[in-house]
């Protein structure tokens, strides 16, 4: 179990979560981390593990990581907030969004 | 556990650092062609080279596999008029091209000769040009013979520019359309190119980023012979020893943004692309030209909502676009009906505009694609916008959101979100390294393709122009001898390179970073005069003078972003400078000055250039066509191409 500190953290950057690794499904084969062309990402120190996410701030959406990764469910693109697109229902009318 | 938090929150301590430390530390590599810049141009450039027996070295700040603006995918391969199914003349389309004013009309006939070639051979490396699984039957501009799959872009004109022509239905019957730009699965190309890149032995250097041009002597505006760099995750300096040298890295992206946090930067450029290159050049002395050039970003990330979301801004693609009672606004698309306009004509949005106003389209507008034929759907979607570099991902996560074609409109942000401000600008397609027939630049031994050149276009042009680079640089390297690089040339680098890292605190790049684009946003935009031309230059020479010396960076990855804005810095200069020397206003250069009102006055339709002469400032001009009758030029020089690559 990790120890259940409060450390006095700075704010987190933002966006921050580019993506979703799924621990279950991801190998931490980091084939992630050498596509990314901005080093978004580190190699996870514990082998088999999803990456660390270092440089979240700095991704530009070319979404590489996710769709070249070889583990179905692994990677899942997490679009932030204010990017994310809407679209409308041609006959009922209803809005959808990401 | 995902984010550097969520590590730091459950292990009580932050990772270390994941890979070795090198600052400083020194590795030297001798080859014959060394190609900076491992994008399109750059590994068309190594793969061309490579396949002249040469020894090449390829230098990229990402990894080759998906770097670059073409690096995750490209659905058009634009103006490939040598074609079998084009209807145009490959020199007649050129000089059409090249008539735009301002543009490369050297790069341009490479483009237009040779693009089609390279498309070739792209496919020869695994790259997917054809629907040869038949799985758009049907799609119009698909040729069942070769499986070709033609756009509606550029239908009948180039239409980069507004033109009063386009925007009517059935502008574009089938038999008077030009047939030039082709539907291709870009996401395949990078991989493929990184892989022939291998194969031909060419030696990759992932991760390094070139930081400096090394001449004879060290002398600014000598033959260039080489080059450095430094490792982006270990910091070690790698010294780069070349009969020729290929400069590939792009334009500059973000001079005039603040903050690149704002999901996803801004621009059409990848995130890597930071006009390094262009200073490299600039500081050995190569002639620069079109860097006073600039214009409002369009297509946004972020800032303005991502074009790029699937018809974020459905504007763009051949979606027809309706308002929110489902009325078909009167904004020509990039299908068949409306000549395959990527540009409005002037008019058309400010009458959009005002039926908003008036009530007559409601907010917000759509892109329909229920009403588009299934298979045109499909193309649209899968094809164009799943190849389309980036968009890759964002069908991929509209899909899994529940988004249909069948049923569902996609939003658009076109007029709901308003003008870009006229001081988010961009840089990256004007100005460049100004290069000759056989893409050399002012400085013998120093080569450039793709967006590097002043004035360039786009993917095929890239492509054509790296691989058209990568012969001509052999030529030249065969007559080339040993030359011995110069330490002191070498140490001046390293002092810069290094600065940052040997210092414990201070300011880090992304301030260094706003701050210049602030300057920039005051002095250098919308409104442009010498007397805030001058308080520019001073405002940057102040960041320099006072802020450069306080850069600090903790790790490799961070120095590389803060030597990226120090590349800025210099490009801001750079403009500001090219900009002082064009006393008049220019539409299609995006320059409007206060003190020389006059819009495109005859006697300034020359290209202004700008280069280093002792460390000192140098202008010039050429005349408007400099490079001569594209058609000859480019067959006197070029009587020994060969076509098609047919080796192994
Ligand atoms: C989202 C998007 C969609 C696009 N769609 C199309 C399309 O469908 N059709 C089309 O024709 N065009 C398209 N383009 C444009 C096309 O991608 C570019 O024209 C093309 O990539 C330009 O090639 P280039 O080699 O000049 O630059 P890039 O491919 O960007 O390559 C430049 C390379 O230089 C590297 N680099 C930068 N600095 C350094 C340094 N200091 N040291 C070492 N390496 C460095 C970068 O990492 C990068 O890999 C699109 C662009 C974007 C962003
Ligand atoms: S997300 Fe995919 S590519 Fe990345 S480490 Fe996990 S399995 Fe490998
Ligand atoms: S989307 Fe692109 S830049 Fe962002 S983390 Fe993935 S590979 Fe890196």
């Amino acid at each position: 179990m990790a120890k259940k500190e409060l450390f006095a953290l700075p704010n987190v950057q933002t966006p921050n979560r580019p993506v979703v690794f799924d621990p279950d499904y991801c190998t931490g084969c980091n084939i992630c981390v050498e596509v990314c062309p901005i080093d978004v990402y580190i190699p996870n120190p514990e082998e088999g593990k999803p990456p660390i996410i270092l440089h979240p701030e700095e991704c530009w959406y070319c979404g590489t990581c996710a769709v070249d990764c070889p583990c179905p469910g692994a990677i899942k693109f997490n679009w932030p907030l204010q990017a994310r697109g809407y679209w409308k229902n041609r006959e009922t009318g209803k809005i959808g969004q990401i | 556990m995902t984010t550097w938090h969520d590590y730091l929150k459950e292990e009580g301590r932050p990772p270390s650092w994941p890979y070795p430390v090198r600052f400083e530390q020194e590795r030297e590599v001798d080859t014959d062609i060394l190609v900076i810049g491992g994008g399109i141009a750059g590994c068309w450039a190594a793969i061309s080279a490579a396949r002249l027996g040469m020894r090449v070295a390829l230098v990229e700040k990402s990894d080759t596999v998906r770097s670059g603006s073409g690096g995750p995918g490209c659905d058009h391969w634009c103006n490939a008029p040598a074609n079998p199914l084009s209807r145009v003349d490959p020199d007649g389309w050129a000089r059409h091209m090249a008539s735009r004013p301002y543009s490369n009309g050297i790069g341009i006939q490479i483009q237009c000769r040779e693009d089609f070639d390279t498309l070739l051979e792209m496919e020869q490396m695994g790259g997917k040009i054809r629907d040869t699984e038949d799985e758009y039957v049907g799609v119009e501009g698909r040729d069942d013979k070769t499986k070709f799959m033609i756009s509606p872009r550029y239908g009948t004109i180039h239409s980069y520019f507004p033109d009063p022509r386009m925007g009517e239905p059935n502008f574009n019957p089938p038999e008077t359309r030009n047939n030039v730009v082709i539907r291709v699965w870009g996401s395949t190309f990078k991989p493929a190119l990184k892989k022939e890149c291998k194969r031909l032995g060419v030696q990759i250097f992932d991760r390094v980023m070139g930081t400096g041009l090394l001449t004879e002597n060290g002398i600014q505006g000598a033959r260039v012979i080489g080059a450095t760099g430094f490792d982006t995750r270990t910091g070690e300096f790698l010294i780069f020893k070349s009969k020729a040298t290929i400069l590939s890295t792009a334009g500059a992206g973000s001079i005039w943004f603040m903050s690149m946090e704002l999901g996803g930067y801004s621009n059409m450029h990848s995130r890597a692309i930071s006009g390094d290159g262009t200073v490299m050049a600039f500081r050995a002395g190569a002639e620069l030209t079109k860097m006073e050039a600039g214009g409002v970003v369009r297509i946004a990330t972020g800032y303005k909502h991502k074009w790029y979301t699937g018809g974020g801004d459905a504007s763009y693609e051949n979606v027809p676009l309706v308002d929110a009672n489902g009325k078909r606004l009167p904004y020509p698309i990039q299908g068949w009906v409306d000549a395959g306009a990527m540009v409005p004509a002037p008019g058309v949005e400010e009458k959009i505009r005002e039926g908003i106003l008036k009530g007559e389209y409601a907010l917000p507008f759509y892109a329909d694609f229920p009403s588009m034929p299934k298979v045109e759907q499909d193309a649209t979607w899968k094809l164009m916008l799943g190849e389309e570099a980036t968009t890759k991902v964002i069908i991929k996560t509209f899909n899994e959101a529940g988004f249909n074609t069948r049923k569902d409109m996609l939003q658009s942000y076109k007029f709901i979100e308003g003008q870009s401000l006229p001081q988010w600008r961009e840089a990256g397609y004007g100005g460049g390294l100004l290069v000759d027939w056989n893409l050399k630049t002012s400085l013998d031994g120093l080569y450039a393709a793709g967006t590097q050149m002043f004035a360039p276009e786009d993917h095929s042009y890239a492509a054509a122009t790296g691989r058209y680079a990568g012969r001509k640089a052999v030529a030249y390297a065969r007559g080339i001898g040993e030359s011995k690089l110069a330490r002191d040339q070498i140490e001046t680098i390293k002092n810069r390179v290094y600065a940052p890292v040997r210092r414990s605190g201070g300011i880090e790049w992304k301030e260094l970073h706003a701050g210049i684009a602030r300057v920039m946003q005051y002095y250098a935009s919308e409104f442009r005069s010498e007397s805030l031309f001058k308080m520019g230059m001073d405002a940057l020479e102040k960041i320099e003078t006072e802020s450069v010396p306080m850069l600090y960076a903790l790790d490799p990855h961070k120095l590389m972003r803060t030597l990226e804005d120090l590349s800025i810095l210099e490009y801001a200069k750079i403009i500001i400078q090219a900009s002082r020397a064009r006393k008049a206003s220019s539409l299609p250069l995006g320059f409007q000055r206060l003190d020389y009102p006059d819009v495109d006055p005859p006697e300034w339709n020359k290209f202004m250039t700008i280069k280093l002469e002792n460390d000192k400032v140098k202008i010039g001009d050429l005349p408007p066509e400099f490079w001569g009758d594209m058609k000859q030029q480019y067959e006197t020089h070029n009587r020994d191409y060969e076509g098609v690559y047919r080796g192994k």
